[in-house]
């Protein structure tokens, strides 16, 4: 008997397991049923979730804890439009994610078949690139290319749209290794002169800033920038989504600058005299008031994207090429100047103004995320969700290893942390992993308990109750006179009888007392997935805080006394 | 009919960094002429509309045509705006996987080109001035009807201005001008 060709389906799931894929994160349906079917007899095990956005969120937690790619499989129309918040979020933080949607048969395409949605339309505005397959020969190029573009350059989600009838259809097409792409190249090494320009003005700063980013997470280049750092003896500051890259223990890092960050990375901003993004984007939450931002200081950036350049921030120098290649490039041509002023007065400001909350009335969010750090001590991946509980746990988790913190920076997705928690155990099946999440954001995605249950992940959830959405609450506090609008979550479940719900291990946190103990047990168990809930006071609020708009300089580091004007910066 | 400027009638048509033009909505910002060569891929026209579109942007005239080289598409895109902001644009534009790369021929030694087709309504008197404005801009009448003329023209953009600005609003049917192309002198690339 003659051996049949493998349909398109089958050849695409060959595909991706050349590509070395372990996990799909998917969601069946009528469209997707042929790959569905592929996958039975594959050995890439299937991550059934409960939502697409929590199939998403889990390959961007996968792909954010590994550097390997994220895929994601879904079903047309509804099931493919579920897909976007996640894409969004991995398209503003710049993660390999690959999805696959299926799509109604070609000859419908474009008559409002049964769950036709125009997906390659709906979501040009959150890939990095997309296809929509029309023959079953291009399946090996397109799956091939699809992973070459996600993985190299500045990384991102990719979609590919398959119509029913080309997974469904004979495909003997070969394999194929190269990429053919014309209009698509990475840089790697910077440039040679651009190199010592700036390595001339690091030499010659008295008050240098090595500003870190997302970008140094994914080149892996914190150790080459700890050494720069301590070669020119200047201090390091990082994003939200830099943390992890420079180890923030270390004693020249100042911890996470910006809207949150801590006071004395902050004025250590407004007060250098050159400061270098190391795969940073001059984001608003980093500037503040733009014409404001490091008046008097040289500017150095160096990108994989060149279309960063110039965006926010005219630098001085721009390199583009990868984070790490270009700063142990850098590392060869800088000369130590005398920055010891500069250091004694970060170390001040360090003493002056520490992060602190209250250790009187009640239990502070604060304070369970300063014991989490002790529990874990740098060794557990974090991730969080979106709000108050975000900004504390960057400030009290200290991150010491790359690929241990994982965070919605740019889309800010509420939803994100617990199913990214998932993902990162699955790609980290030996290492800790704890979701910081508040109340709000944790119910978006809360439907994914049922994952971690069935797939016994050891991750544990931390669920910082305050019955509000913080975060909002407290804007609504400090610039709109307290009249609160849409924030009380009256109304959220016992979450401890939830997590049991789906016979899931469960502890509650209500006095300052029990911190330690209940966060050492939920640390040890690994039976399966586990809860803690922390009930903390209901109103507090994350200081320091530069207001949107406002220059460092307006920085807030206590709660003020005076109402405040209103926010002119976005969101 | 009269003419206020001088107007050129040369077929030569003046290169862009030469020529003030402004957009439609009054507004000076100078036009920007950008040559872009693309991947003939589906949805490639939609990624580029889409840099323009997420900030507002419109764009003023877009042609797109097969290359030289098969699979390959031109694109000449004009559009206004303040210049530090198109030249981000352009590189969000050149970051698109299928655009091979994107030159702003503003102030480029380029040579730039495009044709309108203008039909009037035109009979007895009228018609001899047009036939004249016709004949001093070198169009073409490419289709002669009782009640109507089709005029073909083409050159410079600020050519083609002239020449409609001459003919009667309320005279003006249709008028379809192809959009601008453009490419750069000599050897250089567009
Ligand atoms: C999907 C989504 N919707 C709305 C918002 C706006 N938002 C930002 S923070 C926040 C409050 C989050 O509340 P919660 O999850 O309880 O965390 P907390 O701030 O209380 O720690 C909201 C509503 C968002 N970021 N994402």
């Amino acid at each position: 008997m003659e051996a049949r060709l493998p349909t398109g389906a089958e050849k695409l799931i060959q595909c991706l397991e050349c590509e070395g894929v372990e996990y799909i994160f998917g969601y069946s349906g009528g469209a997707a049923m042929p790959i569905f079917d592929a996958l039975v007899d594959s050995d890439i095990e299937l991550i059934l979730v409960r939502h697409e956005q929590g199939a998403v969120h889990m390959a961007d937690g996968y792909a954010r804890a590994s550097g390997k790619p994220g895929v994601v499989l879904v079903t047309s129309g509804p099931g493919a439009t579920n897909t976007v918040t996640g894409l969004l979020t991995a398209h503003m933080d710049s993660v390999p994610v690959i999805v696959l949607t299926g799509q109604t048969i070609s000859s419908m395409l474009g008559k409002d078949g049964f769950q036709e949605a125009d997906v390659t339309g709906i979501t040009y505005a959150v890939v990095k690139h997309s296809y929509l397959v029309k023959d079953p020969a291009d399946i090996p190029r397109t799956t091939r290319e699809a992973f070459h573009i996600a993985t190299t350059g500045r990384p991102g989600p990719v979609l590919i749209d398959l119509p029913k009838d080309v997974t469904q259809a004979p495909c003997d097409a070969p394999f194929v290794d190269e990429v053919d792409l014309p209009g698509y190249s990475t840089p790697t090494h910077g440039d040679p002169e651009a190199i010592r320009q700036a390595a001339g003005l690091l030499s010659s700063a008295r008050r240098p800033l090595l500003y870190v980013g997302h970008g140094a997470v994914i080149s892996n280049a914190g150790k080459a920038v700890v050494r720069l750092a301590e070669r020119l003896r200047a201090p390091i500051v990082n994003t939200l989504l830099g943390k992890g890259a420079a180890d923030e223990t270390h004693p020249l890092h100042l911890g996470m600058l910006g809207m949150h960050g801590t006071a004395y990375a902050n004025k250590a901003v407004d007060a250098c005299d050159c400061i270098m993004a190391i795969g940073a984007r001059w984001d608003d939450r980093i500037t503040g008031k733009l014409d404001e931002f490091c008046v008097g200081a040289a500017k150095i950036h160096i990108d994989i994207d060149p279309a960063e350049f110039g965006k926010m921030i005219q630098p001085d120098v721009a390199i583009a090429g990868d984070a790490r290649l270009v700063v142990e490039e850098l590392i060869q041509h800088v000369e130590p100047s005398d920055t010891r002023e500069w250091l004694e007065q970060c170390q001040t400001w360090r003493e002056r103004h520490p992060l602190k909350y209250a250790r009187q009335g009640g239990l502070r969010a604060q304070h369970v995320l300063d014991r989490l750090n002790h529990v874990t001590g740098g060794n557990a991946v974090i991730t969080t969700d979106v709000g108050q509980h975000q900004m504390w746990a960057a400030q009290f988790c200290l991150a010491t290893t790359n690929r241990h913190w994982i965070s919605s920076g740019g889309a800010g997705t509420m939803g994100f942390g617990f199913p990214a928690a998932l993902g990162a155990q699955l790609a980290c099946p030996e290492k800790k992993v704890w979701a910081v999440v508040g109340d709000g954001g944790f119910q978006m995605t809360q439907a994914e308990l049922a994952t971690a249950a069935i797939h016994k992940l050891p991750t544990k959830c931390l669920i910082i109750n305050n019955n509000f959405l913080g975060m909002v609450r407290q804007w609504q506090e400090l610039f709109f006179e307290n009249r609160l609008s849409g924030v009380d979550l009256v109304g959220n479940p016992d979450f401890v009888k939830l997590a049991q719900a789906y016979g899931i291990k469960a502890w509650r946190i209500r006095r300052s007392a029990d911190v330690d103990r209940i966060l050492s047990q939920a640390h040890e168990y690994d039976e399966g997935p586990c809860v803690v809930v922390a009930e903390v006071v209901k109103e507090d609020n994350v200081f320091p805080m530069i207001p949107a708009g406002s220059p460092i300089s307006g920085m807030i580091i206590e709660k003020p006394r005076n109402p405040l004007a209103r926010p002119t910066g976005s969101t | 009919m009269t003419s206020a400027t001088p107007i050129t009638t040369d077929l030569q048509p003046v290169t862009g960094s030469t020529r003030r033009e402004s957009a439609p909505d009054g507004s000076k910002k100078p036009l920007h002429t950008i040559a872009l060569l693309v991947r003939n891929a589906p949805g490639v026209l939609v990624r580029v509309a889409m840099v323009f579109s997420r900030r507002g942007y419109n764009i003023e005239s877009l042609v797109v045509s097969p290359g030289a080289r098969e699979g390959f598409s031109r694109m000449t895109v004009t559009c206004s705006g303040d210049p530090s902001i198109l030249s981000q644009m352009i590189k969000q534009l050149t970051k698109l996987v299928d655009v091979v790369h994107t030159i702003d021929h503003t102030s480029t030694d380029s040579f730039e080109t495009e044709i309108a087709l203008i039909k009037i309504r035109c009979s007895g008197e009228e018609r001899r001035e047009i036939l004249q404005i016709a004949e001093h801009f070198k169009a073409k009448i490419v289709d002669y009807a009782a009640e109507s003329l089709i005029l073909r023209v083409y050159g410079g953009s600020d050519k083609l201005d002239a020449l409609i600005a001459l003919i009667p609003k309320e005279n003006i049917v249709e008028l379809v001008r192809s959009g601008k192309i453009v490419m750069a002198r000599a050897l250089e690339k567009t």
